[in-house]
């Protein structure tokens, strides 16, 4: 039984390589500049199927940036620029991590924001002040009650 | 105050949601163009009718706005909006830009044949990288041109609906 459940995990295993590789297109030759473009294309989000990378998706306008993305590093553009390239294009949102700049302060803040919250809201509680001790009057009533408890056992 | 606190929260939540739910000019697919400010990009392209000769940047240059629809033959809502092209060149008599995108000669003469020209120039957008110049994430799209080349407006998916009055003909008018 074990064996079978690792044969299950290695061909999913095996599956999300093939996957991962695009096949529809010729990688650069420089191997280090494939490597740069491929890391590159995961941090580019599909215009079309908009939660996929690039490197992900077999939209038409994504093998285009693909290509477009290949093209660049051949030609000696750093990964920055063809960033700045397709950010001209398409905005910000062509990153699948959006930068960090005044816009996005609260949402890059806001985990914090809300654990400083929790932080906060959890402190009070614990603060709180402990009750008052029982008046003479408040103990009789509840020993009786206690004891009306312990009767209808 | 402080036990209606999250009372509050959640009511504003809520109304913040619905608003953003009912909000019909609101599509999630539409990717807000960051090329409108811009001036359009410099191309030079081949024609889709022949005698035109190669369109470049000059002519959305020519002092007059104007609209560049990107399309194509294999685009099944650019069908849907090809008569209100007609009818803003024809009616309105507005300057319209043709690109086809992602096209083979043949079939975009065959589709302008078929539905009609209403372009005064048409360009032929083989590999699409015209259409990533202007940021297009897919046809159709138009981009309403001032004088100077500058990109003023960009309408997302076919222009149908109240989209050509409400939309399209106020940008255009806007741009003059």
């Amino acid at each position: 039984m074990s064996r079978l459940f690792t044969a299950l995990i290695a061909c999913l295993l095996l599956t999300g390589v093939a996957f991962a590789v695009a096949v529809d297109e010729k990688p650069l030759e420089d191997p280090v500049k494939e490597a740069m473009a491929r890391e590159l294309m995961k941090d580019i989000r599909c215009l079309v199927c908009q939660n996929q990378s690039i490197e992900d998706s077999n939209a038409d306008l994504a093998r285009d940036l693909r290509q477009i993305v290949r093209e660049r590093i051949a030609m000696g553009d750093s990964p920055e620029n063809v960033r700045a390239y397709l950010v001209d294009r398409y905005g910000d949102w062509v990153l699948l991590e959006p930068p960090v700049k005044p816009q996005t302060y609260f949402l890059w803040a806001s985990p914090f924001l809300f654990l400083a919250l929790v932080a906060v809201a959890v402190a009070r509680r614990r603060k709180a002040a402990p009750p008052a001790p029982l008046s003479a009057d408040e103990e009789a009533e509840l020993a009786r009650i206690m004891k009306e408890k312990g009767e209808d056992k | 105050m402080q036990r209606f606190l999250p009372l509050i929260i959640v009511v504003a939540l809520f109304a913040i949601f619905l608003q953003m739910m009912t909000d019909g000019d609101r599509n999630p697919n539409e990717i807000k163009s960051v090329m409108v400010g811009k001036p359009v990009p410099t191309f030079t392209l081949p024609a889709v009718v022949d005698g035109e000769g190669e369109l470049s940047d000059d002519f959305l240059k020519s002092g007059r706005p104007m609209l560049v629809n990107f399309f194509a033959s294999w685009c099944v809502p650019c069908r849907a909006e090809h008569e209100n092209l007609m009818k803003l060149a024809n009616e309105h008599g507005i300057t319209i830009v043709g690109i086809a995108y992602k096209d083979r000669h043949a079939d975009a003469l065959a589709f302008l044949d078929e539905l009609g020209n209403p372009f005064r120039r048409t360009a032929l957008d083989r590999d699409g990288r015209l259409a990533i110049d202007f940021g297009v994430t897919g046809v159709p799209e138009t981009f309403v041109i001032d004088g100077n080349g500058m990109i003023t407006y960009r309408h997302w998916g076919p222009i149908v609906g109240d989209g050509l009055e409400a939309k399209l003909l106020p940008a255009y008018e806007a741009a003059q």
